[in-house]
C-alpha cells in the first residue's frame, strides 16, 4: 500500500483519512491470524512498554488491549484509577509527564472526559490510544465494528447500518458514525429524543425515533448499551418505556433482513436494550466483535508504534 | 502638571463631539476642549490621528482579591486595565470570602486605594455567600460604597429573592446586575449546544438557558419597578428580548463583552481551555446578532468579564477547567477590528458604550464625558499601532485567553487618571 501511516496517536476516528482506516482494517487482517495460532505471541514489539491508563472501569477493552499488547511481546503495566482531576492532588497531565519520564512507549487511554487523550498527546512524547474519551469517541471500537461487518459483508460502501439507543452519551456511536460514512455506508440513529445529541443529522447522518424504521433494511443493526443511572435524569420515564419502544425483541425483527447482523458493543443488559434471544441469535455477532477487538487493537499497536515505518 | 492633548479626535458623546479638537487638562480635571489651546507650562501630547475618549469604564471585572492573588491583584489587575486603555472598573463579588457584607466592601476599597492606580469600584452580591437565599445587608452595603449588586457567576434562580431585592435596591439607586442562566438547563455543560458539542462529546449550554432568564428578570424588573442591568449577552434571541423589553420601557439595560462579537464556538476545537468561558462562546449567528444589538442601541455597554484563571485551573480535562478568560488588555483593540473597522461603531459609540453608559450605570457622575469639570480620565487610542498577543507580555497575573497569537489592530496609547499620566506607550508611571 502507497499510504504510510504517520500519526503518534490514535485519538479520534473523525480525524482519519478513507486511506488510513483501511489501512488499519488491512494491518487487522493480517494481526488475526495470530490469536488463531496455538502459541499466539510475537516479538513485534518486543521492548517496547505500553502503559494502560484508565480512569473508568472497563474489562473488555482493557483486557482486550492487554492481551493485544502481550501477544506482541511489550511489557505492559496498568494504572486504574479514578476520573476527577478535582478530587486528587495531582493533575492529568503532571501524571502523564511522571509516566512519560519512566520512559515508556505508549499510553493506552480510558477517560469519562472528552478530549482527554488530546490533552495528553499535546503534552507528553509517548504515542496516545484513545480507550474511550467520555462521549467523545472510542476508536478501536469503531475499527473493530467495521471491521466485523466487513468480514460478512465484504464491504462497507452502500450498506445500510442502524445505530440504535443512547446516542447522546456514546463513543461508539460517533467512533461508528465517523468510520462508516468515511467508508460510503448509509448510517441512521435511532433513540428517544431525549438521547438523540442536537443536529447530530450534520455529521452525514439519517435520525429516526422508530425503531421499525431503523431495522427495515438495514444490513447491520448495532445495539447500544443504555446506562441504567440515566433513569432517573428525565431522559426517559423508565426501562420499561425504553425498552417497549427501543429494546429489540423478535417481534420487531420481523421486518429485518433475512441476512442482517445484529451487533452489540457490550456489555450488554439482557432484556432492556436487547432479548437473550436475539443476543444469542443466528443474526449475532457480538462474540465476533470481541475477538476482532484485539487484532483490531494489535493493528493499532503496531501502526502508532512506528515499528513498521522504521521497518523493524 | 496639566496636559494638553494635541489633535486628536475626539469622540464624547456626553456633549454630542466627534471632531478634531485640543483638549485641556487641569488640576485632575477636564479644563476645555477646543481648537489652537495654548497652555503654557502643560505637558503637550500630540494625538494625530489618534482618538481622545472618556477614560473606558469597564462595569465587570474580576480582580480576584481576596482569596486569588495567585491569580490577580488590584496593583497586577490595574496595569492590565490600564494597558488596555481603561480608567475605571467595577470588580464582581465572587472572591474569597465573597463580597458580601459592608466589611468586605471596605476592604475592597482600602486595598484597591493601596494599589492607587485606576479608579476601582465593587458590586457585592445579592445574597449572602453567592447561595441566592438571603439578602445581603443592601444598606450598610450601599452606604460603604458599592456601586451595584450582582451575584455574577451565579443567577438567582428565586424569582421572589430577585424580586425582593430589586425593590430593596432601588431605594439607593442601586442597579441590581443579572447573570442571566437557568442551571437546570445548562448543568454539566461546558461549551455551546449544538452540532460542534455533539462532534465533540461535551455536554451543551443551550442558547436558551440564558434566554429563559433574561425575559424573566425581565419581568421580575418591571414588576419591581427597579433598574436591571443583564451582563454578558451572548444569544441571539436574549438580544432580542432586551430590544422588545426596551419597546416596553421597562428599565433594562444590558452589556455584552468583546468575545461574544469576536469569537465563535469553532474555538474551542481541539478542545482548547482558553476558550471556555461561561455563557459560552456561540455561533456566527450569534455574533451578528450582538453586533447588530450594539448598533441599534439594544446593547449599552462593552465590558470585559476579565477573568483570570491560573495555568493550572485551565491545563486541565475540558469538563474540568475554569470558564472564563481575561479581557482588559484586548477589548479596546478588538472593538476597534470588529466594531469600528466594520463600520458596526463610530468612535463616539463606542465612547458611548464603554465610558457614559457604564458611569450612567454605576452612578459616577463626574466620570463617563470629558466636560470642562469632569475627573480627568482620558483614555487615547491608536489605531495604527499593531501588536500580536503574546503571553509573556501579558500584564494580568493570568495568561488565559485563546487571543495569544492573534494580530490586533491599534491599542491604546495614553491612559490617564484623575490627571495623571498613567501609561504612555508601553511604559507605566
Amino acid at each position: 500500500m502507497a499510504v504510510l501511516w504517520k500519526r503518534k496517536d490514535l485519538l479520534d476516528l473523525e480525524s482519519l483519512s478513507t486511506q488510513e482506516i483501511e489501512m488499519i482494517l488491512e494491518t487487522t487482517g493480517s494481526f488475526k491470524e495470530i490469536s488463531q495460532r496455538p502459541i499466539k505471541k510475537v516479538p513485534t514489539l518486543r521492548g517496547q512498554t505500553v502503559v494502560l491508563f484508565f480512569f473508568e472501569p472497563s474489562t473488555r477493552t482493557r483486557t482486550s488491549f492487554e492481551l493485544a499488547a502481550k501477544r506482541m511481546s511489550a511489557d505492559i503495566v496498568n494504572i486504574q484509577t479514578s476520573s476527577s482531576s478535582l478530587t486528587k492532588g495531582e493533575t492529568l497531565k503532571d501524571t502523564a509527564r511522571n509516566i512519560e519520564a519512566m520512559k515508556v512507549n505508549m499510553i493506552i487511554m480510558r477517560h469519562s472526559s472528552s478530549g482527554a487523550p488530546h490533552l495528553l498527546a499535546r503534552s507528553v512524547s509517548p504515542s496516545i490510544i484513545n480507550a474511550g474519551d467520555g462521549s467523545h469517541e472510542h476508536p478501536t471500537q469503531g475499527l473493530l465494528d467495521i471491521f466485523t461487518i466487513k468480514e460478512h459483508k465484504k464491504k462497507i460502501e452502500g450498506l445500510n447500518v442502524s445505530i440504535i439507543g443512547d446516542i447522546a452519551h456514546s463513543r461508539v456511536a460517533r467512533s461508528n458514525i465517523w468510520g462508516l460514512t468515511k467508508l460510503g455506508a448509509n448510517v441512521t440513529v435511532c433513540g428517544p429524543a431525549t438521547l438523540m445529541p442536537p443536529e447530530i443529522e450534520k455529521l452525514g447522518v439519517k435520525v429516526t425515533y422508530d425503531i421499525k424504521e431503523a431495522i427495515e433494511g438495514a444490513d447491520v443493526i448495532n445495539m447500544l448499551r443504555i446506562q441504567l443511572e440515566r433513569q432517573g435524569q428525565s431522559l426517559f420515564p423508565s426501562i420499561r418505556d425504553y425498552s417497549m419502544s427501543f429494546g429489540l425483541d423478535a417481534d420487531k425483527m420481523k421486518i429485518a433482513k433475512k441476512d442482517v447482523l445484529i451487533m452489540h458493543p457490550g456489555p450488554i443488559n439482557r432484556g432492556v436494550e436487547i432479548t437473550p434471544e436475539i443476543a444469542d441469535g443466528p443474526y449475532s455477532v457480538i462474540l465476533e466483535q470481541v475477538t476482532n477487538g484485539i487484532a483490531v487493537r494489535m493493528a493499532v499497536l503496531y501502526l502508532v508504534s512506528g515499528v513498521k515505518e522504521r521497518g523493524e | 502638571m496639566d496636559i494638553l492633548l494635541k489633535g486628536g479626535r475626539i469622540a464624547d458623546p456626553a456633549n454630542g463631539i466627534d471632531a478634531e479638537s485640543d483638549l485641556l487638562i487641569k488640576d485632575g480635571k477636564i479644563a476645555q476642549a477646543g481648537k489652537n489651546i495654548k497652555a503654557a507650562g502643560a505637558k503637550q501630547v500630540d494625538c494625530k490621528g489618534k482618538i481622545v475618549l472618556p477614560g473606558l469604564i469597564d462595569v465587570h471585572t474580576h480582580f480576584r482579591q481576596p482569596g486569588r492573588e495567585d491569580e490577580e491583584t488590584f496593583i497586577t489587575g490595574s496595569r492590565a486595565a490600564l494597558k488596555g486603555g481603561f480608567t475605571s472598573v467595577l470588580c464582581m463579588a465572587n472572591t474569597s470570602p465573597v463580597i458580601d457584607n459592608k466589611g468586605v466592601v471596605e476592604y475592597v476599597y482600602a486595598e484597591a486605594a493601596k494599589a492607587g492606580l485606576i479608579n476601582i469600584y465593587t458590586a457585592a452580591a445579592v445574597t449572602k455567600n453567592l447561595d441566592g437565599k438571603e439578602l445581603t445587608e443592601i444598606g450598610q452595603i450601599a452606604a460603604a460604597g458599592a456601586k451595584a449588586l450582582s451575584d455574577d457567576g451565579k443567577p438567582v434562580m428565586n424569582a421572589e429573592i430577585l424580586r425582593r431585592a430589586m425593590e430593596y435596591a432601588k431605594m439607593f439607586s442601586l442597579p441590581v446586575i443579572s447573570h442571566c442562566e437557568d442551571v437546570n438547563l445548562s448543568r454539566n455543560g461546558v461549551m455551546n449546544e449544538g452540532a460542534l458539542s455533539t462532534r465533540m462529546g461535551l455536554k451543551g449550554i443551550p442558547r436558551a438557558s440564558e434566554t429563559v432568564m433574561v425575559i424573566r428578570d425581565i419581568e421580575i424588573a418591571q414588576l419591581a419597578g427597579a433598574r436591571l442591568h443583564i451582563a454578558h449577552v451572548s444569544a441571539k434571541e436574549s438580544v432580542e428580548a432586551v430590544r422588545q423589553a426596551k419597546k416596553r420601557k421597562i428599565k433594562v439595560t444590558c452589556e455584552t463583552c468583546p468575545h461574544y462579537f469576536t469569537l465563535t464556538e469553532e474555538s474551542v476545537l481541539g478542545y482548547n481551555t482558553s476558550a471556555k468561558v461561561n455563557p459560552p462562546l456561540r455561533t456566527r449567528e450569534d455574533v451578528e446578532a450582538v453586533k447588530k444589538g450594539l448598533s441599534d442601541g439594544t446593547i449599552d455597554i462593552i465590558a470585559t468579564d476579565h477573568a483570570p484563571h491560573s495555568g493550572e485551573e485551565k491545563d486541565v480535562e475540558f469538563d474540568f477547567a475554569a470558564s472564563g478568560m481575561i479581557g482588559l488588555e484586548f477589548a479596546a483593540s478588538l472593538v476597534n477590528s470588529e466594531l469600528v473597522m466594520r463600520k458596526v461603531l463610530d468612535w463616539k459609540g463606542v465612547a458611548e458604550k464603554m465610558s457614559m453608559n457604564p458611569a450612567a450605570l454605576l452612578g459616577l457622575k463626574n466620570k463617563g464625558s470629558l466636560s470642562a469639570g469632569a475627573d480627568a480620565d482620558v483614555t487615547v487610542f491608536d489605531p495604527a499601532r499593531d501588536w500580536t498577543v503574546e503571553s509573556g507580555r501579558i500584564e494580568s497575573k493570568s495568561k488565559n485567553t485563546p487571543l495569544v497569537g492573534r494580530k490586533m489592530v491599534g491599542s491604546a496609547a495614553l491612559t490617564i487618571v484623575g490627571g495623571k499620566i498613567r501609561y504612555e506607550n508601553g511604559k507605566f508611571s
